[in-house]
């Protein structure tokens, strides 16, 4: 059974004051799968995946991952995640590499050269002794996916990642996504256009 | 392999540093405030050394306790803008050990720093030199108590606005002990009289938030972060 390897998401609701913003939300991500999650605006989108990091709790249903509901073990789970919201989450006055050393240095141990590696395969390379300050809005997403590649996390969720990348940084994002989705790891992508990434993609729609 | 509790600890602490020497600016703000405010007091009073005297710790203490609220705003709310507070939260490392690497980092560049420059204004409100040890260490331990009880009131004001003035409404009522406390060892001092009565007390406060202040801190965040 996938469930028991994978992400397991079970008739989540969510309201928000008086709204109804998720009605009910289930499905699964096996190990290895791609999830594309798209919907209008305001469909609850970004919600959905605050609830999966369990950042948010939902008001009714439950989030599993590995057969353990995610609030049992919130730090083992936290290590498995890697998440990228709409802000690169970057401090401006760091660095490119020094924002990373200190994200990714969290979840793990990891060498100057794994980040200089990061960096280089989403293509700012260049940009890593640069501050943040400094750096494009899509090079800024570049330098958060290598924060999400670096930290080596079986479950990626990402929210519009594609937001302000050019069509090279697209394309280097869907292979980034397929290697990943190849490799054993799972993915939840919130995208308003189909992805192409070499790998099969199962979508969800929020109404 | 996943850093221990105190490998967290160095790694928040070296970035928070390092955010404070790349901004000097707000480093230097609150004590260029603490510096003017306390210059104002023996402009404004009269000029008789017994009359500054007698006011001094009490302006002393007030105008440090001020000059830390102004820093204590941006303690988790720069994070919380850049989306990186998010991130620390979901860290894996539990927000406890974060939130005392935080708080620890900020006493360094605001409560440490008011002690370095506390000597001149003493000076200026004529505390002799005798008084000084004691109001170094209760000026230490009174900063750092409340950047322990400022974390909370951060934590609890980080998704708002404009939350300074509602952090300052949250903090002073809970910083009266030890402006108190404070103000009458570095009194005593300056009477000459025994002041280890008042110091235990502000170590004992001092001890108190530092243990339990985190833990509402990071309950504080969690909540604000829904």
């Amino acid at each position: 059974m996938s469930s028991a390897a994978g992400l397991s998401v079970e008739s989540v609701h969510v309201w928000r004051g008086d709204r109804h913003v998720l009605k009910g939300v289930s499905f699964e991500l096996g190990v290895g799968e791609l999830l594309q999650v798209s919907g209008p605006n305001g469909s609850g989108k970004t919600t959905l995946l605050r609830v999966l990091t369990g950042l948010l709790r939902p008001e009714r249903g439950r989030v599993v991952w590995q057969g353990r509901e995610i609030g049992a073990a919130p730090l083992d789970y936290q290590h498995a995640l890697a998440y990228a919201s709409h802000e690169p989450a970057l401090k401006s006055d760091l660095t490119a590499l020094e924002n990373l050393r200190f994200l990714v240095g969290l979840k793990r141990r990891v060498s100057l050269d794994e980040l200089h590696g990061a960096l280089q395969r989403t293509g700012v390379g260049h940009c890593a002794d640069l501050p943040a300050r400094v750096l494009s809005a899509g090079q800024r997403r570049r330098v958060a996916m290598a924060r999400v590649l670096a930290v080596q996390a079986p479950l990626w969720l990402l929210d519009e990642p594609y937001t302000n990348l050019d069509t090279a940084g697209s394309e280097v994002l869907s292979g980034l996504l397929g290697a990943h989705a190849a490799a054993g790891g799972s993915a939840l992508v919130v995208a308003h256009h189909d992805l192409d990434v070499g790998h099969p993609v199962r979508r969800l729609g929020l109404m | 392999m996943r850093p221990g509790a105190g490998t967290t600890l160095l790694l928040v602490l070296r970035r928070e540093l390092l955010l404070g020497f790349r901004r000097p600016d707000q480093v230097v703000q609150p004590l260029v405030f603490f510096l003017i405010v306390t210059t104002l007091f023996p402009l404004g009073l009269s000029v008789q050394l017994s009359l500054l005297r007698e006011m001094a710790p009490g302006v002393l203490w007030v105008a440090a306790l001020l000059s830390s609220l102004l820093s204590l705003e941006g303690l988790f709310k720069s994070d919380a803008d850049d989306g990186t507070l998010e991130q620390l939260v979901l860290s894996g490392q539990g927000l406890y050990v974060i939130v005392v690497a935080k708080t620890l980092a900020h006493w360094l560049v605001s409560g440490a720093a008011l002690l370095l420059v506390s000597p001149l204004v003493a000076t200026a409100l004529a505390i002799p030199w005798a008084a000084f040890p004691v109001m170094f260490l209760s000026l230490g331990l009174g900063t750092l108590t409340l950047s322990w009880l400022g974390a909370i009131g951060a934590g609890l004001t980080v998704s708002l606005k404009r939350g300074n003035v509602l952090l300052s409404l949250i903090v002073l009522p809970l910083a009266m002990p030890l402006l108190i406390f404070g103000a009458g060892a570095t009194d005593r001092a300056i009477a000459g009289t025994n002041a280890l009565g008042a110091l235990y007390l502000l170590g004992a406060l001092c001890v108190l938030t530092c243990t339990l202040a985190p833990f509402a801190a990071a309950a504080a965040l969690k909540v604000t972060m829904e």
